[in-house]
């Protein structure tokens, strides 16, 4: 166990420390951006990324995974800040760390394997226009010189790749816009010190300002399960994301943990509940990070770059960070999921959309994965409903019949079962075969119950036959047919 | 059929374990199946690109990537084992031993071993293996995890082989060492070489008593044995010993105390293997 935590740590050193450079520069745009999307100072995104990427880099269940203060957190929080204000940031961080590290102990994170492929896409998908959309606001009032410098920007960022490797193009991006911007005097454009304060300091301890009562945390409550249930979900998602790219196995259930250790960190540094980023993941493992302490030099890295740095990164226009966030939200979406659609199956397809559609219009991503876990369990149910299969065997001389039931019985099969029966024929004795056929619950019975009631009442006596141990378990226990009817119970056997 | 599984992984310790091979699979009449072991993924980067953009479909674009590299590379490395393998079964067959089966497998050795172990009679590796460099001075990360898991004889040879003419028995009146002696009485194959019964310590009565009844049923099963007690620390004691020159093999029992004493401790084992130079026997 001690070894191979170490070598989580340190089997990959060099390539870990230059990925945790690189990541550091994806993570300050997404840091800042969001911060002031969610209506508080870039310092406490910033502070955030920091806390977190250094905590979850020592507890978390997945190494090489990148998690930092993150849009789809951050736009939870827009009404929380706007309505109560900010000092309820800290409680509602604390309390969804709370929640978190109950999720992990409960091993919620086996609940996973209930997102299907589809949500996982959809969900992806919505982070990628979510993100998207929250660079939008910043073109207002800016006129063309922003869109020029947005276009500038992003032909750096996919151009130079062509060119080189070995630089991350963001970092050029940046570096390039600022001096642009700096040379040609361009006063007009907003730059990263236009937006509030950045950090000068490193952080410090504080303790929630709130009144602690039952009224704060009927505040509280709603946002933090909100928070908890997204935090969770991107980052379980963004794990598998990582687990595919390095062929190893993560614990899901101590990244929820862990994830709830990092958010009570960050809430008591003054900092925002963050969570996996998928973007800045992919990135760190396209820039060779594989280990725990990727996570941590992107995270102290972060730290250095700010604080050492404050006045330079003042100077950035907001124009690069708009560029780095159109990138992250370009490589998140997930684009074979598009050219895709006409092959996939179409409940998968519906699905998708259904989640994109919820998240989008609610920006809401727990709300989105609802809807899309709940459509997905109904196709589900009616594809299974579908494999009933009933035939029939009429000895017409002796008035005999025999049903043969072949599938699942529930409640989303049992009215096709009760449908399948001819109540007008007139017969003496009926046989239903459910040998190849199972009970699943309450409608299933019921279901049974009518039929055999009905074949009584039109005269003919029924045996059921061939039923399996714990359908005949649920059929006695909940069944009404056999009630009155002593021999039936043997019947069934 | 007897078999014993033999650990190969091509480092400088592999001649001396084809050699320990053949030599305890001529003694107890077994076959030998030999395993490689893939290097398991220790999150490990095999590419780097510093660019750090993410065009459209850069996921999928970086998985296949990442697939088609470490796909390369393991076929590099199943033909890198399957060529130790068959050096490995070539040097055995040379030795004499007509029944060698060979194997790669992907995972941890110790799972490994102890999927396999109820095919085998006794396990034979190396000190240290390639993977050991990660954690130099310390035992092979590898080995120790074996050694605690397993529940068969062990063999672990030194860096060269040495036909055994002497051998050395650690005895401390443990229950382990018991097993250790009850092991060499079932399986009488060391019977032609000298054994020395060595106790480490002074003045416990009981266990001089028991270690005349061992030496007593030693002999009674065919060893020549001489009794030899010393004072001192275990392990240093053995050692030297050891060191002498005069001694090929220790045979010893593994791992007598609990788990815990050894989080505390530190183990007598653990302590030993790292000190001796010579091949020891762990018997259960």
């Amino acid at each position: 166990m001690r070894s191979q935590y170490f070598q989580e740590w340190f089997s990959n050193p060099r390539s870990d420390l230059i990925a945790g450079l690189v990541v550091a520069l994806a993570l300050i745009p997404e840091a800042i951006a969001f911060s002031i999307l969610a209506g508080v100072d870039p310092k406490i995104g910033l502070y955030a990324s920091f806390c977190i990427a250094v905590v979850i880099a020592f507890v978390g269940g997945r190494p090489g995974m990148i998690s930092a203060a993150t849009g789809a957190m951050a736009v939870l929080m827009i009404s929380l800040v706007k309505n109560h204000g900010l000092e309820y940031l800290l409680p509602v961080t604390l309390l969804t760390g709370f929640f978190q590290i109950l999720a992990g102990c409960f091993k919620l994170g086996n609940l996973m394997r209930f997102v299907s492929k589809s949500v996982v896409t959809g969900f992806v998908n919505a982070l990628a226009i979510i993100i998207f959309m929250a660079q939008l606001p910043e073109f207002k009032q800016q006129g063309a010189l922003m869109y020029g410098m947005v276009a500038f920007g992003l032909l750096i960022i996919y151009g130079l790749p062509r060119l080189t490797a070995a630089v991350p193009s963001p970092l050029v991006c940046i570096v390039a816009l600022t001096c642009v911007a700096y040379i040609f005097d361009l006063n007009t454009l907003r730059t990263v010190g236009d937006m509030r304060a950045l950090p000068d300091t490193l952080p410090v301890f504080l303790l929630p300002e709130v009144p602690i009562n039952w009224d704060t945390l009927w505040i509280l409550l709603p946002y933090a399960i909100s928070l908890t249930v997204v935090g969770l979900l991107e980052s379980l998602m963004t794990a598998t994301i990582v687990d595919e790219f390095t062929d190893t196995k993560s614990n899901k259930n101590i990244e929820c943990a862990g994830q709830g250790i990092a958010n009570i960190t960050s809430g008591f540094f003054g900092g925002m509940a963050g969570c996996a980023m998928i973007g800045q993941s992919v990135i760190n493992v396209k820039s060779g990070g594989r280990g725990r302490l990727s996570t941590f030099s992107a995270g102290v890295i972060l730290l250095i770059l700010i604080v050492l740095m404050n006045d330079l990164v003042r100077q950035i226009p907001m124009a690069a960070l708009v560029a780095v966030m159109i990138m992250v939200s370009i490589g998140t979406f997930s684009w074979s999921s598009i050219t895709s659609l006409n092959t996939t199956p179409r409940s998968s397809s519906i699905v998708m959309l259904a989640t994109v559609l919820m998240t989008v219009f609610s920006h809401n991503l727990a709300l989105g994965v609802g809807t899309g876990v709940l459509l997905s369990a109904l196709f589900f149910a009616h594809k299974v409903g579908r494999l009933l299969d009933i035939q029939s065997e009429e000895d017409s001389s002796t008035q005999r019949k025999t049903y043969f039931i072949h599938g699942q019985l529930f409640f989303g099969s049992a009215d096709r079962f009760a449908a399948a029966f001819d109540f007008q024929e007139v017969l003496k004795e009926v046989t239903i075969d459910v040998s190849k056929a199972h009970f699943w619950d309450l409608s299933a019975v019921a279901a049974l119950d009518r039929v055999v009631l009905k074949f009584r009442r039109e005269g003919a006596d029924v045996k059921i036959v061939g039923m399996n141990q714990a359908s005949q378990t649920l059929v006695l226990k909940l069944g009404t047919h056999h009630k009155n009817d002593a021999d039936c119970p043997q019947a069934l056997h | 059929m007897n078999a014993i599984l033999s650990c190969t992984d091509g480092s400088v310790y592999a001649n001396s374990v084809y050699q320990y091979t053949a030599w305890l699979a001529q003694a107890l009449k077994a076959d030998v199946h030999l395993l490689h072991m893939l290097d398991p993924k220790y999150h490990k980067a095999t590419s780097q690109d510093l660019s750090g953009h993410l065009p459209l479909g850069a996921k999928s674009a970086l998985l296949e990537e990442l697939v088609a590299q470490e796909s390369a590379n393991a076929k590099l490395a199943q033909a890198y084992g399957q060529a130790i393998l068959e050096a490995g079964a070539a040097q055995l067959k040379s030795a004499g031993i007509e029944n060698v089966k060979s194997e790669q497998k992907h995972g941890k050795l110790s799972e490994i071993v102890t999927k396999l172990e109820d095919q085998v009679d006794a396990i034979v590796l190396g000190k240290r293996g390639h993977n050991a460099d990660f954690e130099t001075g310390h035992l092979g990360s590898n080995l120790e995890r074996v050694i605690r898991t397993t529940q068969k004889a062990v063999l672990i040879a030194p860096r060269a082989f040495q036909p055994i003419q002497q051998f050395a028995i650690a005895f401390d009146g443990s229950s382990s060492a018991q097993a250790a002696i009850r092991y060499l009485i079932e399986h009488p194959f060391l019977t032609e070489a000298h054994a020395y019964l060595i106790y480490v310590g002074t003045g416990n009565t009981a266990i001089e008593a028991t270690i005349g009844e061992a030496a007593r049923s030693l002999e009674k099963a065919g060893y020549s044995i001489t009794v030899e007690q010393r004072a001192g620390i275990p392990e240093k004691i053995i050692s030297e010993i050891a060191a002498e020159g005069s001694i090929d093999l220790l045979v010893m029992g593994a791992y007598g105390h609990s788990p815990m004493r050894h989080l505390i401790v530190g183990s007598t084992t653990t302590a030993m293997i790292r000190e001796v130079k010579i091949p020891i026997l762990l018997c259960r």
